[in-house]
């Protein structure tokens, strides 16, 4: 029976594919599987959401520890809104430039992307900069990373944050180099695609280490 | 549409019955024997105290009523699997049977029933035996404090002023309330035959209530692994009627070292299996200042140090 | 120069890892010998190695996975020879060697065995199921395999450089924090997880995606097989718990390497942070590795029965409940940390609320045989076996779920007891299972029979034989992890229980003889129409083993039980159909970069373990390298040519045809 069975099961699947000719068959095939750029986008999005809960993990030790100053400094004696401030300025216009890069590549309009992709660097780099500076400032008061747990808990969140924004920069720099040796492909337009997801979620998550860090931790 | 059957399967009839009973109870006699047998054995199906059996009771009401559900199922996977063999002919084939909203409806409510049942369980002994909640007494609790370290027990009395180390003397039928913290690592508490165990942690005080009903020697342990010399952390209790705990505390006094930050930091050092000795004299303040850190945590290996590759061996 | 790394590393002083160790090394150095010498090396490269087809993969994944499993039951017939013997005496391993031992063996039996067994069959399986050509992200599956190949090579290296670590399967610190736990054991822990844990959730994405995005046409959610469902909520599970791990652990290597204070006893560490945030990982992780078996076991119930299963959408609304649920019970992990009676009680009953839709999943695999007309196979034994294990499992849960209870049996060999009878009886019975179920179709010959279920008999006798004597112990209040024990009323339950491991070990051996002999005898286990079992999913729709692209013409599914449903329609009508179109197929590439990504991550973890600096870089650099030039090639894919398409699939229906007619002629 089971031989059988399997034939004739099969012979039904094939006669399903015959009643198309076959050029209904591919178009059949293509339209109804989803298209690639849809499947990398959406399995990148799902990558950027186990992302987000990384993030919130370290978020939660933050908060839990965030008390836990061992009689070193708090929040309100280290953050300087101004520097903070600042960084929040070069990532949101990062982001807005990283949008006109991507509108820039489907447009297939290269002075477009690699100025806006250029202007990106700059505003990130300028971000980390920022950062690196805060952090070694910090370090130079006494207040590093191994004076408390709160501070730990600090460094580690936006430091994550940080280096994120650094994995982002060197994306950055392998994609206009990709772009430019290779020209607008499809699968080249799907990576600047994930590229400025990443970006854009980068953002992101800096609104939360703006608000429930620094502004919390300032005013408290 | 899948034809519903709503009688008994044929499976349930007296002859199958018996002989999936028999290959149940050939099955389960593995699993309830050794419970039964272990009745007589020390351990926590044998409680001392009132904590110990109110546990014991939970324990058993609450296998009791599962049993009520796991023996059938268990039953009926044998009978299923058995008459419906493909060689039974006299078995129903019923190929397109999968779906019947009345099936579906008992299969949700059964376990929906257990859990409710179980949760009432669970929300009223979690609160009756919060280890937290203080023994009903007319007596006063005894206080202990309970030092976990690397790897043996500390016991202080800071009422009596004095202190032991890998023995605990507790008089019966009074209330014991211990105040526990780890010089140390994280370990835990645990008297099998008086009833629950509790976490110690550095940095922190956990809290037990405990009572020993009549005297007797029990076996008392480390329940949480602590590192190389976890398998020796474990010290005798001793419940004595409260007038030989009285003479007990007086000969105590009378020996031993003193009980002080001092030999406090020379105790905290790593040691394994730790001959029982006592503190004629304890600084009943101690306990405080370890779980607020003014005394360092225990310090861990010292060999090896400052770059080991290799964790150092055990020091004998 | 080599930062830590000393000849002081290697232990010169215990032979027993030594001759472990020299053991294994003379094995893997013999068999590349042999596939040296044999020529097979370009084959083992350009098929496997570099392979991207979800199929080896799969394959690969459960290779690995048995592998380990015999590294993983070594040490627990060493740490049950040691509790039998160690009774009023040091038997034969001392503590800081036996404490390695348990760590190691709960560290590779989760990661690199119950995870790589399940990934793998779920690798295999579920693209054939869904009826598609692959899965989302060939390449990432590649790379997430061999990462995960790194992190179990790394457990493996510290068996002869330095030390596994002593800590336990989950690192509590303040014991695993460098001033207690000084050695290089926890790094080699926690670098291995680190580099396996982002290859499971790389993993963890593609699949989520492959069963959201890719499907054959009209395969709708609902029409889908079980397992797919599994698989589905398994690797949610993925994305949502592992990244918490990673973050976990990295902050106890920031601890460890920097000197940071998350949980160290000083400045305001807090230990109980560890413990909720491993365990929001790690109670998610039981899901993650038994959701896919309770896939299995649908699938092979249903079929062996010959009937499908049973209330098909509760199993899905019973499968996507567990996986919300499991995110919300993490405390009873601990509820002797003194918590209160309030939250331990609401922890205890949201864990006795995931009983419900498990309870459910065994009452509808019993309705499925109900009816039925069931078919003794390897895997239905395996089946039946977890379905009556897991009842006991299930009951001793919920117990140890009520905060009572736990009080006096948290910790103790009676907790032991119960996970290993709901992993071994569970998880493993499932990875057993399906290994039997599918192997066919993963090789063209089925596994022997009679030696199937001869493994299977040894291990469920052996099972009950070593934990039954657990849950005993465990009730006398002994406390797991004892290196050795001077109570006199557990000693016998010990002894019957290192017995019952050397019969699990007889099972394991009837396994090994069941491969070897199926091997040899694989001309008259032959499965020549592709569908062994009267199976009813898409996956026996093609041949065994499928060619790389799967279908020559995609199936278009109409419900459920897709393949069954058609057979049974031309039930009347057995004859041959003229053939179909056959197209050209574009499939992925074969692409060296996921080994050669693990080649740099082998390096660098071990390079981070040993405080190596210079080889850290020149590994990141290598890596991101590697990256970047499979982002510069130019072709993504092979095109196979329709005609190619079609003499595989004409030799395939030839065989269907010839198997036809024989029965024609039978009748």
């Amino acid at each position: 029976m089971t031989g059988f069975e399997a034939i004739a099961g099969r012979e039904v699947l094939n006669r399903a594919g015959e009643s198309w000719d076959r050029h209904a068959v591919a178009a059949h095939t293509a339209s109804e599987l989803v298209s690639k750029r849809i499947v990398v986008g959406y399995g990148f999005w799902i990558f950027l959401l186990s992302d987000i809960v990384m993030f919130s993990a370290f978020f939660a030790s933050y908060a839990v520890l965030v008390d836990q100053t061992a009689g070193g400094p708090a929040g309100r004696d280290l953050f300087d809104l101004r520097n903070v401030g600042l960084e929040t300025a070069c990532l949101l216009l990062s982001s807005f430039t990283c949008g006109i890069a991507s509108i820039g590549a489907q447009a297939h309009r290269g002075s477009w992307f690699y100025s806006a992709m250029a202007v990106t660097f700059v505003l990130g780099a300028t971000f980390v900069g920022l950062e690196v500076r805060e952090f070694t400032s910090l370090a130079a008061q006494g207040a590093g990373p191994t004076r408390s747990a709160f501070l730990s808990g600090f460094f580690t969140v936006v430091g994550c944050h940080g280096l994120h924004v650094t994995a982002g920069l060197l994306w950055l720099l392998t994609m206009m180099a990709q772009v430019f040796a290779k020209g607008y492909r499809a699968d080249i337009l799907r990576r600047v695609l994930c590229f400025s997801m990443f970006w854009h979620f980068l953002d992101i998550v800096w609104v939360g280490l703006f608000s429930m860090v620094y502004l919390i931790g300032a005013v408290t | 549409m899948p034809a519903t059957p709503d009688g008994l399967p044929d499976s349930e009839r007296p002859s199958r019955r018996i002989r999936s009973a028999a290959a149940w109870i050939g099955r389960s006699a593995v699993v309830i024997a050794p419970v039964v047998l272990t009745g007589c054995q020390p351990g926590v199906l044998d409680p001392l105290g009132p904590i110990g059996t109110a546990e014991k009771q939970i324990l058993i009401g609450s296998v009791a009523i599962m049993l009520a559900i796991g023996v059938p199922t268990i039953a009926a996977t044998f009978a299923f699997a058995w008459w419906f063999r493909a060689s039974n002919t006299r078995a129903t084939y019923l190929p397109d049977f999968e779906y019947s909203g009345r099936l579906e409806l008992l299969v949700w409510s059964i376990p929906l029933l257990t859990v409710a049942l179980l949760s009432g369980v669970a929300w009223i002994g979690s609160h009756d035996l919060d280890p937290y909640k203080p023994l009903p007494s007319k007596t006063p609790p005894l206080e202990i404090h309970v030092v976990s370290l690397d790897w043996k027990w500390l016991f202080i009395y800071p009422d009596q002023r004095v202190a032991s180390v890998n023995q605990l003397v507790v008089p019966a039928g009074v209330p014991l309330h211990f105040s526990l913290t780890s010089a140390s690592v994280m370990t835990a508490f645990f008297i099998p035959q008086l009833g629950s165990m509790i976490y110690t942690m550095n940095g922190m005080m956990t809290q037990l209530n405990l009572r020993a009903d009549a005297p007797g020697t029990f076996h008392g342990l480390a329940s949480h692994y602590s590192g190389d010399g976890f398998s020796d952390m474990h010290f005798d209790v001793r419940a004595v009627p409260p007038e030989q705990f009285t003479a007990w505390v007086d000969s105590t006094r009378n020996a031993g070292p003193t009980l002080d930050a001092a030999s406090y930091t020379a105790l905290a050092r790593q040691s394994v299996n730790t001959t029982p000795f006592t503190y004629r004299a304890a600084d009943p303040a101690l306990f405080r200042r370890i779980v607020s850190q003014q005394l360092p945590p225990g310090p861990g290996p010292q060999t090896g140090r400052p770059h080991p590759s290799v964790s150092p061996r055990t020091e004998k | 120069m080599f930062g830590k790394l000393s000849w002081a590393a290697i232990p010169f002083d215990q032979p027993i890892p030594l001759i472990a160790a020299a053991m294994v090394g003379v094995m893997i150095m013999g068999v590349l010998a042999w596939v040296a010498l044999k020529g097979w090396l370009p084959y083992l490269w350009q098929e496997w190695i570099t392979s991207v087809d979800h199929k080896r993969i799969g394959i690969m994944y459960t290779l690995l996975a048995m592998v380990m499993l015999l590294r993983g039951f070594a040490d627990a017939i060493m740490m049950r020879s040691q509790q039998a013997l160690a009774f009023h005496s040091q038997g034969y391993l001392p503590p800081e060697h036996y404490n390695q031992i348990f760590s190691a063996h709960g560290t590779l039996m989760i990661f690199f065995v119950a995870m790589p067994f399940v990934i793998g069959l779920m690798n295999f399986v579920v693209p054939l199921q869904l009826g598609v050509r692959d899965v989302a992200f060939p390449t990432l599956n590649s790379v997430g395999f061999w990462l995960t190949a790194t992190g179990a090579l790394l457990v493996n290296i510290s068996l002869v450089v330095g030390e596994f670590a002593r800590t336990g399967w989950l690192p509590y610190p303040p014991l695993s924090e460098i001033t207690y736990s000084p050695g290089v054991g926890v790094d080699y822990y926690l670098w291995a997880l680190e580099i396996s844990g982002i290859g499971t959730l790389l993993s963890g994405v593609n699949l989520v995606t492959t069963v959201l995005k890719l499907r054959a046409p009209g395969m709708t959610l609902m029409r889908m097989p079980v397992f797919c469902w599994t698989t589905l909520a398994s690797n949610l599970l993925i994305v949502a718990a592992f990244p918490i791990l990673t973050a976990t652990l990295a902050m106890l290597l920031l601890d460890r390497y920097l000197g940071f204070h998350f949980f160290t006893n000083e400045a305001g560490g807090n230990v109980m942070m560890f413990m909720n945030l491993i365990w929001a990982w790690g109670h998610p992780e039981v899901y993650i590795l038994v959701l896919p078996a309770f896939g299995v076991f649908s699938e092979v119930i249903s079929t062996f029965s010959r009937k499908p299963l049973f209330g098909y959408r509760s199993m899905v609304a019973a499968t996507m409940a567990i996986c919300v649920l499991s995110f919300t019970v993490w405390l009873h992990h601990f509820f002797t940390m003194g918590a209160g009676a309030d939250v331990n009680a609401i922890f205890g009953i949201a864990s006795m609320l995931i009983a419900i839709p498990t309870g459910v999943k065994i009452f509808n695999w019993l309705f499925t045989m109900y009816g039925g007309r069931v078919v003794y196979s390897p895997s239905l034994l395996w089946s039946i076996g977890f379905m009556v294990t897991f009842v006991i499992g299930g009951i001793t849960g919920v117990l140890l779920a009520e905060p009572p209870a736990d009080f006096v049996l948290h910790n103790s060999l009676f907790l032991v007891a119960h996970f290993h009878n709901v992993i071994i009886g569970g998880v493993l019975f499932g990875a057993f299972a399906g290994y039997t179920y599918w192997f066919p179709k993963a090789f063209g010959f089925r596994l022997h029979d009679g030696l199937g279920k001869a493994a299977f008999w040894c291990w469920i006798v052996g099972f009950y034989a070593a934990f039954m004597p657990l849950y005993v112990v465990g009730l006398m209040g002994m406390t797991r992890r004892m290196q050795h024990y001077d109570v006199a009323a557990w000693r016998p339950w010990l002894l019957i229980a290192a017995g019952g491991a050397a019969i699990i070990l007889a099972g394991i051996i009837m396994q090994i003889a069941q491969l070897a002999v199926s091997i040899r005898r694989r001309e008259e286990l032959r499965d020549v129409t592709g569908d062994p079992w009267d199976g009813r999913s898409l996956e026996w729709a093609t041949s065994s083993p499928p060619p790389a692209f799967n279908f020559a013409v995609l199936p278009r599914v109409d419900g459920e039980d897709a393949y069954w449903r058609l057979k049974q329609r031309v039930r009347q009508q057995a004859m041959l159909v003229a053939e179909p179109v056959y197209t050209e197929i574009e499939m992925p590439r074969n692409s060296p970069t996921g080994f050669i990504c693990a080649f740099f991550a082998t390096f660098m973890g071990f390079a981070l373990i040993w405080h190596i600096w210079w080889l850290v870089a020149v590994a990141a650099v290598g890596a991101y390298a590697t990256f970047v030039v499979f982002a510069w090639r130019d072709r993504h894919e092979d095109v196979i040519p329709a005609d190619f398409v079609a003499r595989i699939d004409r030799a395939n229906r030839d065989a269907r045809g010839e198997a036809l007619a024989g029965l024609g002629t039978a009748r």
